[in-house]
């Protein structure tokens, strides 16, 4: 799943200075697991502008900060559902991932469309309050090599041929709150009996799967109508 | 001869090689390079030249590296993956060799976390291996890494590191395994203040049979206080001191002694270790130091080599 996380508060009230009618608007999908976006945080959001606002004392009868929440904001069948409020308002406080944000702003053309996220990552759930990444969407998957344990996100210099000399106790030498992805998928190997594979020298990656130039573009020529 | 640089030469004679580090400076001040430069000179066989060493924006290792070159010291080049892609690393592999640069050290490269721009963007396009792989497919088939054909190629003797000290510690033989397969010619080791266990991974370097297929220089440090001496041991991720060098170093009236006595007792043990080759000495912020090392080492003096001999 993607993996955001709010934006400061104060950030995202900069960002809206100026505009008087505002419309967050939730995502219910990624960002609603990873609990940043979702219809509750919408709801959130738009209380605390109204809240900072009327502290300003610019609250009026001209003012007002609405709320709404679509299934999928980066898909266009979710968007025409809030296209009466969108024309409502004057910037839309958009709460999904990049794609979505991008989507409305395509899908709403002429109307100012604000991020009130970062988004952060392609991860999972670790725990109750915990996400971290697993996945840098590189195009050209290694996972059969390196025993299921990702080194592209995971290790802080994305090697391919093993640890770094900084690696120690299982911890990168980046922080010791990181795991050395190398050391996870050299315990991994090992457990599977499959060392013997990390003795190869794996040539350069391809990174033209990654960042070839313009967006990166999936086709299935059996599904184009 | 694959270079015919000098460190390239000691080697292949079999003698002990010494090897210094130099670290250019934080400006384009040309004299901090010569005065370091002029310290090892008689005193080491080549001299490394750091590349942005702990990820600090430095003058470039090829320009230190052709400073050093012009005052008759055989310069390694360093180079770490982090800052270039395979484009600017062949490149200035080219640029090097035409300055008469002959050794390189391929390196990953201390992340950018630790240095004076950790916003920066990394670039980590090829590893340290891929770049060994690199280096020994442009020297001994004149082709670039994508297989194209170039006129001349340059004669590079190549070098990579080794660390005895980091984890997995059963995994970095077959690191270092894999560097050697790559095309590596010589390794460099992090620093040993360890010796029983730099021992034990020796132990298992000959169980491969690495060190009759590569040159292996053994790190060693001069530390000149207490202070240095903990921070090696707590705060240099990779390193492992053993607490009665700590206590060595807090109970010496003289630490700088006693730091230079150590680093000269550690050169001796190595000296005696099947498949250690020479040593690679590196005084940070302290390459005023080496030829009093060297010397108290016995390593002196250095061999010298006609142009043409070998």
């Amino acid at each position: 799943m993607i993996v955001a996380e709010q934006k400061p508060v104060a950030e995202i009230l900069r960002m809206i200075d100026g505009y008087r009618r505002i419309l967050v608007v939730g995502c219910g999908t990624c960002v609603t697991v990873c609990m940043a976006g979702g219809e509750k945080e919408a709801g959130i959001l738009a209380s605390l502008i109204r809240m900072a606002w009327a502290r300003e004392g610019r609250l009026s009868p001209l003012i007002d900060v609405s709320e709404a929440t679509v299934e999928r904001q980066c898909e266009w069948e979710f968007l025409g559902d809030i296209a009466e409020k969108v024309a409502a308002s004057d910037a839309v406080l958009s709460m999904g991932c990049g794609a979505g944000v991008q989507a409305m702003a395509r899908m709403f053309e002429g109307k100012v469309v604000l991020p009130a996220l970062n988004t952060k990552f392609i991860g999972m759930p670790e725990r109750q309050g915990l996400w971290t990444e697993l996945c840098a969407g590189c195009g050209d998957c290694v996972l059969d090599r390196t025993g299921g344990i990702c080194p592209i996100a995971r290790c802080s210099k994305s090697l391919l041929n093993g640890p770094c000399g900084g690696s120690q106790n299982g911890k990168c030498e980046v922080s010791k709150d990181i795991d050395c992805a190398w050391q996870l998928i050299f315990d991994r190997m090992k457990s599977l009996g499959r060392l013997e594979a990390l003795g190869t020298v794996l040539p350069p990656k391809d990174w033209f799967k990654n960042r070839d130039g313009g967006p990166r573009k999936v086709v299935r020529e059996d599904m184009l109508l | 001869m694959r270079s015919g640089s000098n460190l390239e030469k000691v080697l292949a004679h079999g003698d002990f090689a010494v090897t210094g580090e130099l670290g250019p400076p934080q400006s384009n001040d040309r004299e901090v390079v010569v005065k370091k430069a002029k310290a090892y000179k008689g005193y080491v066989d080549a001299v490394n030249i750091t590349d942005n060493q702990t990820a600090i924006v430095r003058m470039s290792s090829i320009a230190a590296c052709a400073i050093a070159a012009g005052l008759g010291l055989d310069p390694v080049m360093q180079m770490t993956c982090r800052d270039r892609n395979r484009i600017a690393m062949q490149s200035d592999i080219l640029g090097a060799s035409a300055l008469g640069i002959k050794n390189i050290l391929c390196l990953t490269g201390d992340h950018q976390s630790f240095g004076n721009h950790p916003t920066s963007k990394n670039v980590y396009d090829i590893d340290s291996i891929q770049l060994i792989g690199m280096v020994k497919g442009m020297r001994d088939d004149k082709r670039f890494l994508n297989g194209e054909e170039m006129k001349s190629e340059p004669r590079m003797f190549i070098g990579a590191a080794a660390n005895p000290f980091a984890d997995p510690f059963e995994y970095r033989v077959v690191r270092l395994a894999k560097k050697v397969a790559a095309g590596a010619d010589f390794i460099q080791t992090q620093a040993v203040f360890d010796v029983p266990r730099f021992r034990r991974w020796m132990e298992m370097v000959w169980d491969h049979g690495l060190h009759e297929r590569v040159y292996i220089l053994a790190g060693v440090i001069p530390v000149k206080s207490a202070g240095a001496m903990r921070y090696m041991k707590n705060d240099v991720p990779g390193m492992s001191v053993p607490d009665e060098l700590v206590r060595r170093m807090e109970q010496a009236s003289d630490p700088k002694e006693e730091g230079i006595r150590i680093c000269v007792e550690t050169i001796l043990q190595l000296r005696e270790i099947e498949g250690v080759s020479g040593i690679h000495l590196m005084p940070i912020m302290w390459e005023s130091i080496a030829p009093v090392i060297v010397e108290r080492a016995g390593l002196l003096p250095r061999p010298v080599y006609d142009q043409d001999d070998m």
